[in-house]
């Protein structure tokens, strides 16, 4: 296997890191980096610690890196993660209110602590962190009933003060979203697969309306409307396929749709395979309020879907 | 009637499923085959999610019919918790039309 840290890979520009990502070949991973600067988002932290994690330090090369910024993935955890000595010194300063590093969370229990830990970690108050907790949780409770991952989810996050947001990246390594989808729905591609994950009421574990005890088909529509909301960037990427929702513009009603493919989106195909979920997600902090408006959208989408899909499967009167 | 205090179980932020799931069968249905009154409470809980919600009363609407909810009243709900037990109550209803 073999990725490369670019100068530069946020959820707006991140489609060539993924295209540059070589897939396994072989039992080791061959990391490069940009050599004069690395700027990216926690969800590419992830990816390469997912992808490192199973393997022993001795499979894991990294380049020597040359970039002053690279203390960055050491801050972050990442040589850590992946049993390496990175050679980077760096006075250890708290990561409080900046950064959660590279976490593996395998069960609810982890999840809990973590969600419990996350608020002190980033100096915010509760109610700026309802949907940061929500995304993780939802996002996080995924990967542990659904993809099978031998690594568990691998979450990162960083938050930016300059305009409030924080951004989001969680991998796994599991069956993926086309195998978990196609247990109960057919889905003929990875990017179909995604578009009926992100529909509401759409769940892995039941054709049924209304889902089953512990499932809904609610998690990955709440948080690509979290994100809708606060105009942000949402990306999911399983097997070759890659969805990205587009940030909207300033002014644009903010209307939600039970389609995927209906929103301000670009989609990708045939890019290298990724077996398993990676999921990345900024949100904004600014208003707490829309949080709540944002259920009351939510409510009138989702029932409505619901009556709709209802719907088309009546019977109808046979007129001869 | 019985009351259950969720902060107890759950902390402040609602999110585990499996906590739902244990109150749900330990405690909601049984008391609602006893045909008790359930009142869920809420107080301390700052925020919840749509599967925790999902996973503590769906299956009740489906088991006993959409009424069951005469039966159970939600205590102390902040707006966000109010609106998430909405959105759950509504699709429920809307799948068993």
């Amino acid at each position: 296997m073999k990725i490369f840290i670019p100068n530069s890979a946020f959820l707006g520009n991140i489609n060539p890191f993924l295209r540059g990502f070589v897939p396994k070949s072989g039992e080791k991973l061959e990391i490069g980096a940009n050599e004069k600067w690395i700027a990216v988002h926690p969800v590419v932290l992830v990816m390469v610690a997912a992808l490192g994690l199973p393997l022993k330090a001795e499979q894991v090369f990294f380049e020597k890196l040359t970039a002053r910024s690279a203390h960055y993935l050491e801050r972050m955890g990442l040589f850590k993660f992946l049993g390496i000595d990175s050679g980077i010194k760096i006075i250890e300063h708290e990561s409080a209110g900046r950064f959660i590093p590279l976490t593996q969370i395998r069960n609810s229990q982890e999840l809990s602590g973590f969600i419990t830990e996350i608020v002190p970690l980033l100096h915010l108050n509760p109610l700026q962190t309802d949907a940061l907790r929500y995304v993780i949780s939802e996002l996080v409770r995924n990967v542990i009933e659904h993809a099978d991952s031998p690594v568990g989810a691998i979450v990162a996050a960083q938050y930016y003060s300059k305009n409030n947001t924080i951004r989001i990246g969680i991998s796994d390594t599991g069956v993926g979203i086309k195998s978990t989808i196609n247990r109960h729905h057919f889905a003929k591609s990875n990017l179909a697969a995604i578009q009926l994950a992100l529909t509401p009421g759409i769940t892995g574990t039941t054709s049924r309306e209304g889902g089953t005890e512990s499932n809904a088909g609610a998690g990955l529509f709440f948080i690509k409307s979290i994100a809708k909301v606060s105009r942000e960037f949402f990306v999911i990427y399983s097997g070759d396929a890659l969805y990205k929702l587009l940030k909207e513009p300033i002014g644009k009603s903010k209307k939600l749709f039970a389609d995927p493919f209906k929103d301000k989106h670009s989609s990708e195909e045939s890019l290298p395979v990724w077996q398993g979920t990676v999921v990345g997600v900024d949100i904004s902090l600014n208003d707490t309020q829309e949080f709540s408006d944002l259920l009351d959208l939510i409510r009138e989408v989702y029932s409505k879907t619901v009556r709709e899909r209802k719907r088309e499967k009546y019977r109808k009167p046979k007129f001869i | 009637m019985i009351t259950v205090k969720l902060k107890n179980k759950t902390g402040s932020f609602a999110e585990n499923k499996d906590i739902a799931r244990d109150i749900r069968l330990n405690i909601l249905i049984p008391a609602i085959e006893r045909g008790e009154k359930v009142v869920l409470d809420f107080q301390g809980i700052n925020s919840a999610t749509q599967s925790f919600v999902h996973a503590l009363i769906s299956d009740l609407m489906r088991k006993y019919g959409v009424d069951v909810i005469e039966k159970i009243s939600f205590k102390s709900c902040n707006e966000v918790i109010q609106k998430i037990i909405t959105i759950v109550i509504d699709y429920m209803q809307e799948s068993s039309n």
